[in-house]
């Protein structure tokens, strides 16, 4: 039988979803660092969006019975901290997926300095209407990654990815 | 890289500082959870506790193994007593009210943001790694506690009172983020950490800019000033908050779901 290649177990691991963002998988966010299969055992490593994020432990699950499903029994998943995760990993297609399902995508990151008084923000523009006239109302949503705002144009809240 | 016996402790030992700053803040912010003014602040505070959860949670895994005794993060989060913990007394102080909540987090938030700009250059791989993703979330964190300093002490004749009250209290803590011992000094001499000194400089300019912004006096320096916290001497606040947050490991030891 011949060995596995990395790609292939990338592309078993894309059938694993975000669990709190169905619309993209774990791969395109960029969570899955690296795999290797070595002594019979895959060796999957993970690393977390933000340091606390509470989806990692289903993630390992997911990713766990995923290559159970594709026929690999013995499976050990690590999470990792370096590099740092950023959304600068994600992919066009990715973003698309996010503004898709009403999520705002992140934006390239520039180098704002949070110091200045007042905070400089660009508003980010609204995934439902595409106006520009929106506002924050908390830089920190239902989960790690997002932030809450709010469009004055067409009326709705809607979470946005955060830059990181 | 591969370091001696002696050099383990020590960086042990400043791992530990880090886990556990992190670890009693995250708890007191957990506390929250269901009671904060404004639903956007319950959600902005729960997450920037799981944030220093999970800093700590990484920082007291690379602790236990770098220790070498076997302690996993759990271990040393729920198995050790007050006197072993080597937070900061800042963190450990109560909630009381979401003006002293903020004003307890922007002066960590000031620290811990120059603190892992600089870790983050560290010689030690994990170490630098582990701060480099903390420093990510400082800046999202400081931004938002220095938002409320502005908002709280440049606001309502009660939210500057409240905020301005807080700051006189919490103030005599702030010295012991900059208490730097023969630990950290010695990772210095040894070349694992980057000079830490220049941190309490950049954290004064910044939190004596943000307090003229938001009208509120800088408290003076006198009275008591906590100190000891770092070889586990603490307020008598943190024993209670660890019972607590303790009880449920400590009552089914091993438990797993």
């Amino acid at each position: 039988m011949p060995r596995p290649t990395k790609e292939e177990f990338f592309t078993i691991l894309t059938g694993v979803h975000d669990p709190e963002i169905p619309a993209v998988n774990v791969v395109e966010m960029g969570m899955v660092r690296n795999v290797e299969f070595s002594g019979g055992a895959v060796h999957v490593e993970i690393t977390p969006t933000y340091s606390g994020c509470p989806a990692m432990k289903i993630i390992e699950d997911d990713i766990i019975a995923a290559l159970r499903s594709a026929g690999y029994n013995n499976t050990f998943v690590t999470t990792v901290y370096s590099p740092a995760w950023t959304t600068e990993w994600l992919n066009d297609s990715a973003k698309e997926k996010l503004k898709a399902y009403g999520i705002a995508p992140p934006r390239k990151i520039s180098d704002e300095v949070i110091l200045l008084l007042p905070t400089i923000q660009e508003t980010v523009p609204c995934p439902f209407c595409e106006s520009s006239e929106t506002e924050v109302r908390s830089d920190f949503g239902s989960t790690a990654c997002k932030s809450l705002h709010y469009c004055n144009h067409c009326r709705q809240p809607f979470e946005h990815l955060k830059e990181i | 890289m591969s370091i001696d016996f002696h050099t383990q402790k020590l960086l042990a030992a400043f791992l530990l500082r880090l886990g556990d700053d992190r670890l009693v803040l995250g708890h007191r912010l957990s506390e929250w959870c269901g009671h904060a003014p404004v639903l956007e602040e319950d959600i902005a505070l729960t997450n920037i506790a799981l944030d220093e959860i999970g800093q700590a949670s990484a920082f007291l895994h690379l602790a236990g193994e770098v220790e070498g005794g076997g302690r996993s993060a759990d271990d040393l989060a729920y198995f050790r007593e007050a006197t072993q913990f080597t937070n900061v007394q800042l963190v450990e102080q109560p909630n009381r009210d979401f003006a002293s909540t903020m004003a307890r987090q922007f002066l960590f938030d000031a620290h811990s943001y120059f603190l892992l700009e600089i870790l983050q250059k560290s010689a030690h791989e994990r170490l630098a790694g582990i701060a480099a993703k903390g420093f990510k979330e400082a800046r999202y964190h400081l931004r938002h506690s220095k938002e409320w300093m502005l908002r709280l002490g440049d606001g309502t004749a009660e939210s500057h009172r409240r905020l301005q009250s807080a700051l006189d209290d919490l103030w005599p803590f702030t010295r012991e983020l900059f208490a730097f011992d023969e630990t950290e000094r010695a990772l210095t001499d040894l070349g694992i950490i980057p000079e830490l000194e220049n941190i309490e400089k950049k954290w004064n300019e910044l939190v004596l800019s943000v307090l003229a912004a938001a009208t509120l006096a800088v408290p003076a320096n006198s009275g008591h000033v906590a100190s000891g916290s770092r070889t586990g001497r603490h307020s008598e606040y943190l024993g209670h908050m660890l019972a607590e947050m303790q009880i449920l490991a400590r009552s089914f030891p091993g438990v797993k779901w």
